[in-house]
């Protein structure tokens, strides 16, 4: 994966396949502590104890398909790439949350990416899921709610290309607001 | 910064357009979204759907994502159902092709054969 953004949208889809209809994603940079700290958390079907264990390995996957699954060894592996590390905690029928960190000034940090195309891209292809996005400074914060969208269009389908527009725009204003000059690819 | 209360106005003027809208085309376009897909690029061929889509006021068209289709080397993969339910995949995808498929294969209901996943297995 080129970016972080892509790799969220790998591990959402994780979630989708757990059933969940409601997704949490937080990314929290600290620039002091120089640590960026991603999660998403769902209220999907939730992880089996025996199976969490080995969740990491690229041999451990659901899909009757074929025998790997990438996306989470992949974002292991950025993650761990960055001096970081990735948790996963899950308990049957109740949900997953995902912490992957990384350090925000080492070399090899993946670049935040095209987090607002993600987010679009997401809810287009599943209106009826509730998302909810946290961009933290450790000073500021920006929220953004499918459901305040929802509330405020009423009749109108969140997947009208003026309203994912907004949304696109509304948060790559956070991104600028909350990251700029704290992730060194975002300019203030 | 952008406000909420901008999404009244969006609505209001989606309104007006709603209601001038006609025929139930009803076709769907399926974007292969695993990790395969992600990494091959497929976003920005979702996003060039929506884009080509809109240009040309095709709102009854569905866009959707679905997992992984099967044959990762050939991703991103795109599937486009028409109202017969009739599939066609196609295959490598870029957002320079989807342009096309839009176009001969959406609009017109002509398959664009050299980008389907019979040509590329050949």
């Amino acid at each position: 994966m080129r970016d972080l953004s892509l790799h969220l949208m790998d591990i959402v889809q994780n979630s989708i396949s757990a059933k969940a209809d409601k997704i949490y994603i937080s990314l929290t940079a600290d620039k002091q502590a120089d640590i960026l700290i991603m999660i998403i958390a769902d209220n999907g079907e939730g992880i089996e104890e025996n199976f969490l264990k080995n969740i990491t390995s690229p041999f451990t996957t659901t899909r009757k398909t074929r025998r790997v699954g990438m996306g989470i060894s992949l974002l292991k592996a950025s993650s761990n790439m960055a001096e970081g590390d990735l948790k996963i905690y899950s308990k049957k029928s109740e949900g997953t949350t995902l912490e992957a960190s990384f350090k925000i000034s080492h070399i090899d940090r993946l670049p935040l990416g095209d987090l607002a195309e993600t987010m679009v891209t997401l809810i287009m292809a599943n209106p009826d899921m509730e998302f909810e996005l946290d961009l933290s400074n450790k000073k500021d914060c920006f929220k953004f709610k499918t459901i305040e969208v929802k509330e405020q269009i009423k009749d109108i389908p969140i997947t009208q290309y003026e309203v994912l527009n907004w949304i696109r725009e509304y948060i790559n204003s956070g991104i600028k607001i909350i990251f700029g000059g704290v992730l060194n690819e975002i300019l203030s | 910064m952008k406000s909420l209360a901008e999404l009244e106005e969006i609505r209001k003027k989606t309104l007006e357009q709603m209601s001038l809208r006609k025929t139930n085309n009803g076709m769907r376009v399926v974007v292969g979204m695993a990790t395969c897909g992600i990494a091959a690029g497929a976003r920005p061929v979702m996003t060039a759907f929506i884009e080509e889509l809109n240009k040309r006021n095709l709102r009854d068209v569905t866009v959707t994502m679905t997992g992984c289709i099967g044959v990762c080397k050939l991703e991103p993969i795109v599937e486009v159902i028409d109202v017969d339910g009739n599939k066609t995949t196609y295959v490598k995808m870029t957002p320079e092709k989807v342009a096309r498929v839009v176009a001969e294969h959406i609009v017109n209901g002509r398959v664009c054969l050299d980008y389907t996943i019979g040509e590329a297995e050949k």
